[in-house]
């Protein structure tokens, strides 16, 4: 009986599961179905096509770059630290996540608008936030945050602080005790936060389309070439930039899996 | 000589309240208390990792109290080892190394022999039992020769064949001139290894002392429970006797110049016995009931009423058996002068 069960259980699991799964496979399978083949074949030689694709990834990593760069520390300070005022800090991080797309394009131009004091300041420098790459990294980096900076910090929180001290006795210093134990144990989630981030960033339309139009990334050429000539155009861009993203996720996670070390903080415990 | 002047720590819900304290070098001293004590919080503020509110940390003649932890040259192995996971036991063992100025690989060879984890070396610590992985925590922090090893409760996690052998392994370590300060809430730890004890309690050192000595005249009613002077009753005392409120009266080994305290019996001070003792000649003889019998694993406690007092007394498996006790019988109860302590 209790097997029965087991069983019923499990196959109840799948079911429910397969619904989802589903969900998500077969519009992009049909997506793949319908794709024109001569079209196709045009849009890979298409340099607009490609110019865009590569736009997307570029701006996408520098996006992450910047993130990692700034977002770590961060990380590690939730991580470690209880403070008056941390959950409304930790809100404010995954506000991109809450707010539509647009609204945070708008916001970010608010910012960088010439008119503004940041925007008027990076003029001054010679750099240009509004329809440039420059800009489309900045629409990036405000979407993109929270999924770096969330992962990151469950990654450390993870990571039992009793290791960093005893690093520290033996005569580490706090930079060195991060870098060779608190980075490398935190690592899978640190790596898998920037996959998170720059996936959120190559595929970001919304807040990209309001700060910069042009130069295009790979969704705004797709929704501009669904505007202009159809959806039997913008469909090959779409199955392009699909496979370059599953391809890139796959290659990604690939390097992230690396050796489970199967350490979680205090579990050390219950070892034998 | 490490010395701890007025250290207090005060953190939201509890204090460690102005501990003075003196570890000699090659002491092996042990900090007793229960859970919630602030025994590790002690350790940490002497290895620089709990930041202190008032108070100083002295070695010999240095103030070290605004030192940061890596340059104290003070070493620390906690409960669950915290060895680095991602790192194999040789990089364990060798990582304070690089930091040390005096680089001495025959002495970490000699602690790896002596350990006994030459054969572990290229293992990761998550593929080691806990013996082996206490080992190798032992001979990471001993790598740096540390002024101070301080260990906390480093046997609580282990199985009892497990624990016996680190144990053995710290006495070896000790019998090398190596200071420990251990934190522990067992004492039978404290008798096996000690040569000092400082007993804290809600972070206030309760008595501190020579370990036979705490344990035969422990200071406080507190620090009697703790190490394990389960008869305390309060009383009366008037030149070499005392009376319980309870009713029950005891002849002390000496006259007390208070009025009243309380009197503390260790359990296996107390002899049972179904012969008639004379008072005069045996010290303190009463006659009560066998309430309970309950296996502590090697002895039996055997709890007696007399009267409305209830006596905890220690007996031996063996003798258990060839006396023959149960429950409801009567028996006599015999305390000597001497094993009778007053607080």
């Amino acid at each position: 009986m209790k097997f029965l069960s087991h069983v019923r259980n499990k196959w109840f699991c799948v079911l429910m599961g397969s619904f989802l799964v589903a969900y998500i496979i077969v519009p992009l399978a049909g997506l793949y179905l319908r794709v024109d083949i001569q079209v196709a074949m045009k849009t890979l030689k298409d340099m607009e096509v490609l110019s865009a694709m590569w736009r997307s990834v570029w701006t996408a990593a520098m996006a992450t770059g910047v993130i990692f760069i700034f977002g770590t520390p961060l990380a590690y300070f939730l991580a470690r630290n209880e403070f008056r005022g941390k959950s409304f800090l930790e809100a404010v991080i995954d506000v991109p996540i809450m707010v539509p797309h647009t609204v945070a394009g708008i916001a970010v131009l608010m910012i960088f608008s010439p008119k503004a004091f940041l925007g008027s300041l990076l003029i001054r420098i010679g750099l240009e936030p509004i329809n440039s790459s420059l800009g489309i990294v900045m629409a990036c980096i405000f979407v993109s945050i929270p999924f770096y900076v969330d992962s990151a910090r469950d990654a450390f929180s993870a990571v039992s602080p009793r290791i960093e001290k005893v690093s520290r006795l033996l005569g580490a210093s706090m930079g060195y005790t991060f870098f060779r134990i608190s980075l490398p144990l935190a690592r899978r989630g640190i790596f898998s936060g920037l996959i998170m981030s720059w996936a959120r960033a190559v595929s970001e339309f919304g807040a990209v389309v309001i700060i910069a139009y042009h130069p295009m990334v790979a969704p705004t050429l797709i929704y501009d070439r669904f505007a202009t000539f159809g959806l039997k155009y913008s469909t090959p861009i779409a199955v392009q930039l699909i496979t370059l993203c599953l391809f890139m996720f796959i290659l990604l996670r690939l390097l992230a899996s690396g050796k489970d070390l199967g350490f979680r903080g205090e579990e050390t415990n219950d070892l034998p | 000589m490490i010395s701890l002047k007025g250290l207090s720590i005060d953190l939201p819900g509890f204090c460690l309240e102005s501990l003075y304290l003196d570890i000699r070098v090659n002491e092996f001293f042990m900090i007793v208390g229960p859970s919630g004590a602030g025994k590790t919080l002690m350790l940490e503020a002497i290895a620089g990792l709990q930041e202190i509110s008032r108070g100083e940390i002295w070695v010999g003649d240095r103030n070290i109290t605004f030192l940061p932890p890596e340059k104290r040259n003070i070493s620390l192995v906690y409960q669950d080892y915290a060895l680095f996971p991602h790192l194999t036991v040789e990089e364990n063992v060798s990582y304070g190394l690089r930091f040390s100025k005096e680089q001495d690989r025959p002495y970490v060879k000699h602690l790896i022999s002596l350990l006994k984890i030459q054969d572990l070396s290229d293992r990761r610590p998550l593929t080691l039992s806990g013996g082996e992985q206490q080992r190798v925590a032992l001979a990471r922090a001993l790598a740096v020769k540390p002024r101070l090893l301080l260990l906390d409760e480093p046997l609580s996690a282990l199985d009892p064949v497990f624990r016996e052998e680190i144990q053995d392994y710290l006495k070896k370590l000790h019998s090398e001139g190596i200071t420990i300060v251990m934190v522990t809430h067992d004492f039978g730890e404290v008798l096996s290894l000690g040569e000092k004890v400082a007993v804290l309690k809600d972070g206030i050192l309760r008595q501190v002392g020579d370990v036979s000595e705490v344990f035969r005249c422990p200071a406080d009613p507190l620090v009697a429970d703790f190490v394990g002077m389960k008869n305390l009753f309060p009383c009366d005392f008037v030149d070499n006797r005392a009376k319980t409120s309870e009713g029950l009266e005891f002849c002390l080994n000496g006259n007390l110049v208070r009025p009243s305290g309380f009197l503390g019996i260790r359990p296996e001070d107390i002899t049972l016995s179904r012969e008639i003792y004379s008072s005069s000649e045996e010290g303190n003889v009463f006659t009560g009931q066998v309430v309970s019998i309950i296996s502590r694993g090697t002895v039996f406690e055997v709890v007696v009423r007399v009267g409305n007092s209830r006596f905890v007394s220690y007996m031996l498996a063996s003798s258990l058996v060839e006396m023959g006790l149960h429950v409801d019988e009567e028996i006599n109860l015999r305390i000597k002068s001497e094993m009778i302590h007053a607080l």
